[in-house]
């Protein structure tokens, strides 16, 4: 049998990505972009925040919420450049640079949570 | 209340052009009339070289397929009074190469749709003395996929058949699912080999203009999407399981 | 392919324009959708500076929080606004395309699925809303 593609993962990731910023970056942004940044809303204070932070659900949640939508990002993007800008041919680059990117990004992300003080 | 309506049709003869070019006729415009009662009406009283393809007239053979003011649509199913009061563009369909006039080159769907394998497989035929039979429910899963006529318009709007040679298209893949949604059908496994292939249904960004130009009401966007998904649990099994274990 | 012989010379097939996008208002939007993942790709580095500065302390904290509420931020952030909901929807519209779900042998209108959807994006929301303002006990 020929080898079949990996794109079916890429595309699962893309998905998973693509429902966790749907579902979870809004009220994320709402909230800590506006609502709690300008004083719409008494937000949380450092110390509740940290304590928040310190639970390691906290910790597996922003490590989804970080990973899955950058590579939801990079499948995205690397087909906005292939049909947009119709660069195709440089695909090995851009694929580098999509998915290393979000590669680079979750592990950035896991040394950022794998310490909290 | 004007009776005339005109016609910009986009016009290429190889053996002279090395461009294509619009040429002008006005035409009645009548109420019952459509598109290609219009260029007929062009080819038999103002301009017997003007080429096209047509056939049934009803929209069920699929043949008469042209970009109408920049949207694929059926020749016969477009009434004048749609466009009035005009000018209409009336050009062939994008996405493919122009041969003469109104008439594209389909060689390119042709082999991809004959890559989707659209017939009943089977790993054992049932002797010829034996019915396969099917619940209605059966039918209603491959139905609406078993619509198309080929008439090539979803090919037309999609952007990404435009850009990437390698991409099998609306029609391809949604008659690729008609058949592995079709309780009588065992390929699935042979289809996927050939359509999971890097291009084959995953150059499709799900843009959604093919489901929208389909005069069947197909939804091969629907088609390509479900596809998808089972490809990827296809692929999710294959990690589990060894790939002998089919 | 058809290949020019003497009877068909050539046929014509121009490349596609870079700005195929800008003919037609649904391919427009179209690219403005899939230009969303930019700025969903941006609110995850926000986040990711939050959380750095969270764990270097209150004046960092402080200071990380100032910057969200410089002027070129919050314009950034509300475009990111814009997009990221633009995503939500879209997608939210769109998921019941690839899933069918049968029910009693027929196939569950789109509508049902997307309202699900939706039900779950308040759901969720509501629940962060609610653990972040719980405040101290």
């Amino acid at each position: 049998m020929k080898k079949r593609s990996n794109e079916p993962f890429l595309w699962i990731l893309f998905s998973a990505g693509g429902m966790v910023a749907a579902l979870l970056l809004p009220i994320h942004l709402l909230l800590f972009g506006f609502a709690f940044a300008l004083g719409w809303l008494n937000g949380p204070g450092y110390d509740r925040l940290i304590e928040i932070l310190r639970h390691p659900l906290t910790r597996v949640y922003l490590l989804v919420l970080c990973s899955l939508p950058l590579f939801h990002w990079a499948h995205r993007f690397r087909y906005t450049l292939y049909d947009g800008l119709q660069i195709k041919h440089l695909n090995e680059l851009i694929n580098t640079f999509c998915y290393g990117g979000a590669v680079v990004g979750t592990a950035i992300a896991v040394y950022l949570l794998w310490s909290i003080p | 209340m004007t009776n005339r309506i005109e016609l910009s049709v986009k016009r290429y003869h190889p053996e002279n052009d090395q461009q294509p070019w619009f040429e002008s006729y006005e035409v009645p415009l009548r109420k019952e009339w459509v598109i290609l009662d219009a260029l007929n009406y062009i080819k038999d009283h103002l301009d017997g070289s003007l080429t096209f393809r047509w056939s049934c007239r009803m929209g069920v053979c699929g043949s008469c397929g042209m970009n109408v003011n920049g949207v694929p649509k059926l020749a016969c199913a477009t009434f004048l009074t749609e466009c009035a009061p005009g000018p209409v563009r009336v050009e062939p369909l994008k996405n493919f190469p122009i041969l003469r006039d109104l008439v594209v080159d389909i060689s390119d769907f042709l082999m991809k749709l004959a890559d989707a394998k659209p017939w009943i497989i089977r790993k054992v035929e049932k002797p010829l003395e034996e019915e396969y039979f099917q619940t209605p429910e059966q039918v209603e899963a491959y139905k609406q996929f078993s619509m198309c006529i080929n008439c090539m318009l979803c090919y037309a709007a999609c952007p990404v058949y435009g850009l990437d040679p390698l991409f099998s298209g609306p029609a391809a893949i949604a008659l690729a699912q008609r058949y592995n949604m079709d309780s009588r059908d065992q390929g699935a496994g042979t289809r996927m080999d050939i359509l999971s292939q890097h291009e084959g249904i995953w150059g499709c960004t799900f843009v959604g203009e093919c489901t929208k130009v389909c005069p069947k009401h197909v939804d091969p966007a629907g088609a390509i999407q479900q596809y998808k998904v089972t490809s990827s649990i296809e692929w999710l099994k294959s990690l589990v399981l060894p790939r002998g274990a089919e | 392919m058809v290949h020019p012989t003497e009877y068909v010379p050539k046929s014509y097939h121009p490349r596609v324009s870079t700005y195929w996008w800008l003919g037609r208002w649904a391919y427009a939007k179209f690219i403005l959708r899939e230009i969303s993942s930019i700025f969903v790709a941006w609110i995850v580095v926000t986040t990711l500076l939050q959380v750095r500065a969270l764990k270097a302390g209150p004046a960092e904290y402080a200071q990380f929080q100032a910057w969200l509420a410089t002027p070129w931020v919050l314009v950034l952030n509300a475009i990111s606004l814009f997009f990221v909901v633009f995503h939500a929807v879209t997608w939210f519209n769109l998921a019941p395309k690839a899933i069918v779900v049968r029910m009693g042998g027929k196939r569950l209108p789109a509508a049902a699925i997307a309202a699900s959807n939706y039900a779950a994006w308040v759901v969720v929301s509501a629940t962060v809303l609610w653990i972040l303002l719980r405040g101290t006990r």
